[in-house]
């Protein structure tokens, strides 16, 4: 008796971790198309992506439609946020092209032999849209943000989402930092400055989008947003303005093919860089990262009819910080990073 | 779960061990098979790799990770709001199956139905309902949004219904004759209560506080809103896991994942060694 229990036990192990065994060594991810449209030759995209220009790569699937490359071209995509992605990404979800909120998602991919060393080396640097750092204030701005010296005044509570857990909240504190260097001051003054506005943060929310929703919501005087989800939240109507500091840092968001996608994959990417895609991505409130293109009147905008005025002065990810392989681990390693201490110092001085 | 399914079933087998004699039939070992392997695939193997995941930096990487002070910070106040949340369940939660079960009063169906809604509700709205009510906008004035408190009232909202739920179905079973019986013996209301009433619930009342618990511990959605997730004051483990895991140090978040294991084990176990003690003495 006891044998015949401990046996059907085992076997249950066993065949458990033959289980886990055969589910490695498959995709995870079931690719359910929606089979064959009928076109002169029927090519399945895997697009996997940051979930905000869902709307705009939507139109812009649209239009390729219409191009020879593009017809009969249907779609599996994948939305959520960029680190979330990337990670599936690598773990063995099904993609053709992939597009995310910052390079490191990218890089990430690049380490897994997933995607070429030399994605970025292109004319465009891998970036298939763009916009940057803004402040979103009440309407009418009633505290009256318009500098980054204005977010470390007494009283001002700052709403930003969170540099550790999200990688796109780390813009945001860059061009913090970079607002100060940008001045002529040293790193320590930007040290300085960074703590005193970790002073003023009431909330750092898990994502950017969490953080726009804790704003609405009536958490903080200001909270520091990507000019995108800025516009994005005044397209739905809701009560918010934005302010374009003097200094700010332009966001890049990268776009890649991966090793052995289909060629159609590259075809897309190579349209992205059309003035008509990047058009789309303009109604969006996404900065177009080609010239020419035409934009036309972009609802939500301070200005829809110029809706992307050109601030005195835009940093850039690598010519300000080194680039991403560099400032990720200066400012935001978990143990060492400058912010994370800083996160600390003022953790423990409230 | 294991713990509630077997306890309030057995819960009038007062103190009786639950001996490793076997006494299966071909059937019941068939069924015991079916439960391991499914056990295995859902809970054994997954939480093995985090185990293991977690001893990738040796016990210098095990001790470094969980000193880290944003860290220990964060697992001091997850433990911390978790424990005092289900001290609070396992008062208002009995409380609430008493009243359910024992008292009729218009609306009743009404709350039997909102008991639930915790479970049903997405925990990312129950966050934004949570922060419309109690944060900065609300209606009543009362702001906890980004403070201790917020994590708190978060952790009671989604781990309301546990005590409640596993309570209720074992005091609808109990015999009401037993503590007419000891009422008619010269019982005080408080014997009875102790004597009678506890031991029998006291299974279900362990069974739902440590589901209750180990609910709060694991909680992620209906936080990101409300708490903020400041550094030292109301980050929370699982936001420390995720910022582990955005850095790529998977490593350091299966530790203190592994940790969180450790305490939940414990804590389940210590709560069963109670439910026992308080159901032999009735």
């Amino acid at each position: 008796m006891r044998t015949s229990k401990w046996r059907w036990a085992g076997v249950g192990v066993v065949v458990a971790m033959g289980l886990t065994a055969c589910a490695q060594s498959s995709t995870p991810q079931d690719s359910t198309t929606s089979a064959s449209v009928a076109a002169p030759e029927p090519v399945t995209l895997n697009l996997v992506a940051f979930a905000v220009p869902k709307a705009a790569n939507n139109a812009i699937q649209a239009l390729w439609a219409k191009t020879p490359e593009g017809a009969g071209v249907t779609w599996v995509e994948s939305y959520g946020a960029s680190g979330d992605q990337s990670r599936a990404v690598e773990s063995g979800l099904k993609a053709d092209y992939v597009h995310f909120s910052l390079e490191g998602d990218v890089t990430r991919l690049v380490k897994a032999g997933l995607v070429a060393d030399d994605w970025n080396k292109g004319p465009h640097a891998g970036i298939v849209s763009s916009s940057v750092v803004v402040f979103a204030v009440r309407p009418g701005n009633p505290k009256h943000i318009d500098s980054w010296d204005d977010l470390i005044k007494d009283g001002v509570q700052i709403v930003t989402p969170n540099p550790g857990s999200s990688g796109s909240a780390r813009w945001n504190i860059l061009a913090a930092w970079g607002s100060v260097i940008a001045e002529g001051g040293s790193e320590d003054d930007a040290a300085a400055y960074t703590t005193a506005l970790f002073k003023n943060i009431v909330a750092l929310p898990g994502s950017g989008r969490d953080a726009t929703t804790a704003f609405l919501a009536g958490t903080g005087d200001v909270l520091l947003s990507y000019e995108n989800e800025a516009i994005l939240a005044k397209q739905q109507g809701e009560d918010l303005d934005y302010v374009i500091p003097d200094t700010t840092l332009r966001i890049d968001n990268p776009g890649a093919v991966l090793k052995g996608a289909n060629p159609k994959a590259q075809q897309w990417l190579d349209f992205l860089y059309t003035p008509d895609a990047q058009a789309e991505f303009a109604k969006l409130g996404f900065r177009p990262v080609i010239d020419g293109v035409k934009v036309g009147n972009v609802e939500g905008a301070n200005d829809p009819a110029n809706p992307f005025p050109v601030p005195k002065k835009l940093l850039n990810i690598n010519d300000d910080f080194g680039g991403w392989s560099a400032a990720n681990p200066k400012f935001f390693d978990p143990d060492n990073g400058i912010i994370t201490k800083i996160q600390v110092a003022t953790g423990k001085s409230s | 779960m294991t713990l509630g399914a077997t306890r309030v079933a057995g819960s009038s087998v007062k103190g009786e061990r639950a001996t490793a004699r076997s006494t299966l039939t071909k059937g019941s070992g068939l069924a015991l098979g079916v439960s391991v392997l499914w056990l295995s695939i859902l809970v054994l193997i997954p939480l093995g790799a985090v185990v293991i995941a977690a001893r990738g930096g040796g016990w210098h990487g095990f001790w470094s990770t969980l000193t880290n002070p944003q860290t220990a910070a964060a697992i001091t106040l997850t433990l911390g709001q978790a424990a005092l949340v289900t001290v609070l369940n396992v008062f208002l939660g009995t409380i609430i199956a008493w009243v359910l079960v024992r008292d009729s009063f218009p609306g009743k169906r009404i709350v039997e139905i909102v008991i639930d809604v915790p479970f049903a509700l997405p925990t990312i709205v129950a966050g934004l309902v949570l922060l419309g009510l109690y944060g900065p906008r609300s209606p009543i004035d009362v702001n906890v949004a980004n403070t201790r408190s917020a994590v708190f009232l978060a952790f009671a909202f989604v781990t309301l219904p546990f005590v409640v739920r596993t309570v209720q179905p074992v005091l609808q079973e109990l015999d009401i004759d037993a503590e007419q019986a000891a009422y008619s013996l010269g019982a005080s209301g408080r014997q009875t209560l102790l004597r009678v009433i506890l031991p029998a619930l006291a299974p279900a009342i362990a069974a739902g506080a440590a589901l209750s618990f180990a609910r709060a511990v694991s909680e992620y959605g209906s936080l990101v809103l409300i708490s903020g997730n400041l550094a030292l004051r109301t980050e929370v483990t699982s936001v420390r896991i995720l910022t582990y895991i955005e850095n790529g140090q998977t490593g350091q978040a299966a530790v203190v994942a592994t940790l969180l294991l450790v305490v939940a084990f414990l804590v389940i176990a210590a709560l069963d060694v109670v439910q026992r003690r308080v159901a032999r003495r009735g």
